[in-house]
């Protein structure tokens, strides 16, 4: 019952990119077209839930015991651009179109605050889901961990779906480009908040 | 010296990096929940894009070229780790208030941008004037959208509340707003810098 109030609650009610926030330069920067938009979450999925398994694991045998917890930004993000690296290389080899189509967006999954932001959420944050405060064991963590980037691949298929059709529009000048798509994130945002207090 | 000050001048307009080069979006939406927190959030960003850029722009030439990346994200790191001892001590509530975004300014892209394409080529004094005014710019940005929800989202100017006893409009401090807010005052930029060409 936990997990799928974890699930709920990382997916539509604390959506990732249109609740917290994080995310968004890839969000707008590869949601011009649905395949690429897909591509991207699947790398991003992927690379959150790994680096959450790795960091969880260093800062419970590795910083805490040592009281290094201040060492936390520095460790995860090396953690993370070594992981992307990995990443890389093995797309390259498995899928070499979706490697030509993700470009530039790959290596800046490194500097997606996504993935060091759930890591981070993770190992310092207390959730509450249904009880009592308190700080999530491995299991849970890869629940939220892989939950939340569902909830941004939900948010970035949306998303690219809508800016498809209004590339296709006649939009005033000023508003061409990011503008009229951050009012359009707006009012999606908006429709997600429906969700609010469903999960407390 | 007229060079550094245009160093400084072309990070508000030419190369301002939240309304023309769309960077640093996450805590540019995040914090802006009001002017102050989001002038914070600015001065944060300020702090580690100057030091970073000196330390980078120094190391720079000692730095072989395959692991040039980590080691300007480590150096960025350090800074903002030092920045997050600094504000425990001396502004804990808004250390509180920004959570999660001040070790977030780790993969905020302007400091990882500007140590590339600005601090790695360029001298120290540069490089920190350069800081200073992408910083400057990104802070000034920061204010005013974060002005801008607090009027229309809680009515009062950096805490003043002006309309008394009514509330604002509640979705302009949540998610939603910010993303309205920021996409109409980029139009009103666009508008204004074509004007000026």
């Amino acid at each position: 019952m936990e997990y799928f109030l974890i699930i709920i609650s990382a997916i539509f009610v604390n959506n990732i990119v249109l609740a917290q926030f994080l995310g968004i330069c890839p969000f707008l920067g590869v949601s011009n077209k649905l395949s690429t938009a897909t591509g991207m979450s699947g790398a991003v999925c992927f690379v959150i839930t790994l680096a959450t398994l790795v960091t969880y694991l260093i800062n419970k045998y590795l910083l805490l015991p040592f009281n290094l917890e201040f060492l936390q930004t520095i460790a995860f993000i090396l953690v993370i651009a070594a992981l992307v690296q990995m990443v890389e290389i093995v797309l390259k080899k498995i899928s070499p179109s979706l490697y030509q189509a993700l470009g530039i967006f790959l290596p800046l999954i490194t500097t997606n605050c996504a993935v060091l932001g759930v890591a981070i959420n993770v190992v310092t944050k207390e959730f509450t889901f249904g009880q009592a405060a308190h700080m999530l064991n491995l299991g849970e963590s890869l629940v939220y961990a892989f939950a939340t980037s569902l909830g941004y691949g939900l948010a970035m298929v949306i998303f690219a779906g809508i800016r498809e059709h209004l590339s296709m529009n006649d939009v005033p000048k000023a508003f061409k480009g990011v503008p009229v798509a951050l009012i359009t994130v707006g009012i999606l945002a908006m429709a997600f908040m429906g969700f609010s207090g469903m999960v407390k | 010296m007229s060079n550094r000050l245009k160093l400084i001048t072309s990070g508000f307009i030419k190369n301002n990096p939240t309304f023309v080069l769309l960077l640093g979006m996450c805590p540019t939406l995040a914090t802006t929940t009001s002017a102050i927190n989001g002038m914070s959030m600015g001065l944060a960003t300020l702090f580690v894009l100057v030091l970073s850029n000196m330390a980078i722009s120094a190391l720079a030439p000692y730095v072989p070229d395959k692991v040039h990346i980590p080691v300007y994200i480590v150096v960025i790191a350090t800074f903002v780790t030092l920045l997050q001892f600094i504000m425990q001590a001396y502004t804990p509530a808004m250390y509180e208030t920004l959570g999660l975004f001040i070790p977030l300014i780790v993969v905020n892209c302007i400091v990882l941008g500007r140590a590339e394409a600005f601090a790695s080529k360029n001298g120290v004094l540069d490089s920190a004037c350069d800081g200073l005014g992408v910083g400057l710019g990104f802070t000034c940005s920061l204010t005013v959208l974060g002005l801008v929800r607090e009027i229309l989202g809680s009515g009062s100017v950096f805490g003043w509340n002006f309309i008394g006893g009514h509330d604002g409009m509640l979705a302009f401090v949540l998610a939603p707003g910010a993303f309205i807010c920021l996409g109409y005052l980029m139009v009103l930029f666009n508008k204004i810098a074509n004007k000026n060409k």
